[in-house]
């Protein structure tokens, strides 16, 4: 999304990154971003918290009406669970989320162990070239053009 | 330097990829790493004032639309903003979908914004938000095709901030 936000902004549209993930935003270095330390996955927050959610989109969109230096990161200060507890219990691969290194989930099951590349841990889903549909009822709905 | 990171500290997602890729046997997945000054266009009122829209790149579309498929999928989905999120679907290769197609608002928070136009927070919405899939592998293409085409839908909107959602 930072070379997006980057074409947006040299297009002449003010633009802000929510991220979760400091060192990809920070490579990628766009104009202007703000961090939550949350799982990936959950890059407003917590399911079915709105007020979480509300409070993390506020500290965001606070942070960025006052910057005036083009690549700041600011951080929201928002958290996931005070301590940090869930890193340890985070993904080992760094793209995938909520896939346990060990105990339990972090926040939901881990995605498919599908891999493109065949048993060897790689946990990401198969990369296919057709449309995957959340449910039937989606590829039913778009391919009847409802 | 290990790439397990302290509990107070931000995970590092890079080194982490670059541990399991070497892990794997991949050839190293290549960032984008840009280090000069980025573009910068001031904000031109009070956020209070201002019309802000949403642009997501968890995947999210509108049930209805075609869903994106999982290998560079550069396409743009229009979302209109008005809807409610549990219209949301999403779809995305490379993270855990279950708790966004829980809750699409912690990837594409549709209903959150008009929450705070309700607030007074932001002044407005645009009536269409944009869905997209990020884990575009080729830079060239996220450049020459993703980037260029949210630049289209959004300069002709009105806005006056972007919200970019990643994952």
């Amino acid at each position: 999304m930072g070379l997006v936000a980057r074409a947006l902004e040299a297009a002449g549209v003010p633009t802000l990154c929510l991220t979760s993930a400091y060192s990809i935003t920070a490579s990628v270095n766009p104009p202007r971003a703000a961090f939550s330390d949350l799982p990936l996955g959950h890059t407003v927050g917590r399911p079915h918290d709105a007020e979480f959610q509300r409070n993390l989109l506020r500290r965001a969109l606070t942070a960025a009406a006052a910057m005036d230096t083009p690549g700041t990161i600011a951080a929201t200060g928002v958290t996931w669970d005070g301590d940090g507890s869930w890193k340890r219990r985070a993904t080992p691969t760094g793209i995938e989320s909520g896939k346990p290194v060990s105990g339990e989930p972090v926040s939901g099951e881990p995605v498919s162990d599908a891999s493109a590349d065949g048993d060897r841990g790689d946990t990401r889903n198969v990369r296919v070239d057709t449309p995957q549909y959340q449910y039937e009822s989606d590829r039913l709905a778009a391919e009847s053009g409802t | 330097m290990g790439a397990r990171a302290e509990t107070s500290a931000p995970i590092d997602y890079i080194a982490l990829t670059r541990d399991r890729y070497d892990a794997l046997g991949y050839p190293p997945y290549q960032w984008a790493e840009l280090s000069d000054t980025p573009p910068w266009t001031p904000l031109a009122r009070p956020l209070a004032e201002s019309t802000v829209a949403l642009i997501g790149s968890g995947g999210a579309y509108r049930e209805g639309q075609t869903a994106f498929h999982w290998k560079d999928d550069t396409g743009v989905r229009r979302i209109p903003s008005a809807d409610p999120a549990t219209d949301i679907r999403v779809t995305h290769f490379a993270y855990d979908l279950e708790p966004a197609r829980e809750d699409p608002n912690i990837v594409f928070p549709v209903d959150r914004l008009r929450e705070l136009v309700d607030e007074g927070v932001i002044g407005g919405l645009a009536p269409t938000a944009l869905g997209c899939m990020g884990g575009i592998y080729s830079v060239r293409r996220a450049t020459e095709e993703l980037a260029p085409a949210v630049v289209a839908e959004v300069t002709a909107m009105d806005v006056d901030l972007a919200l970019l959602v990643p994952v």
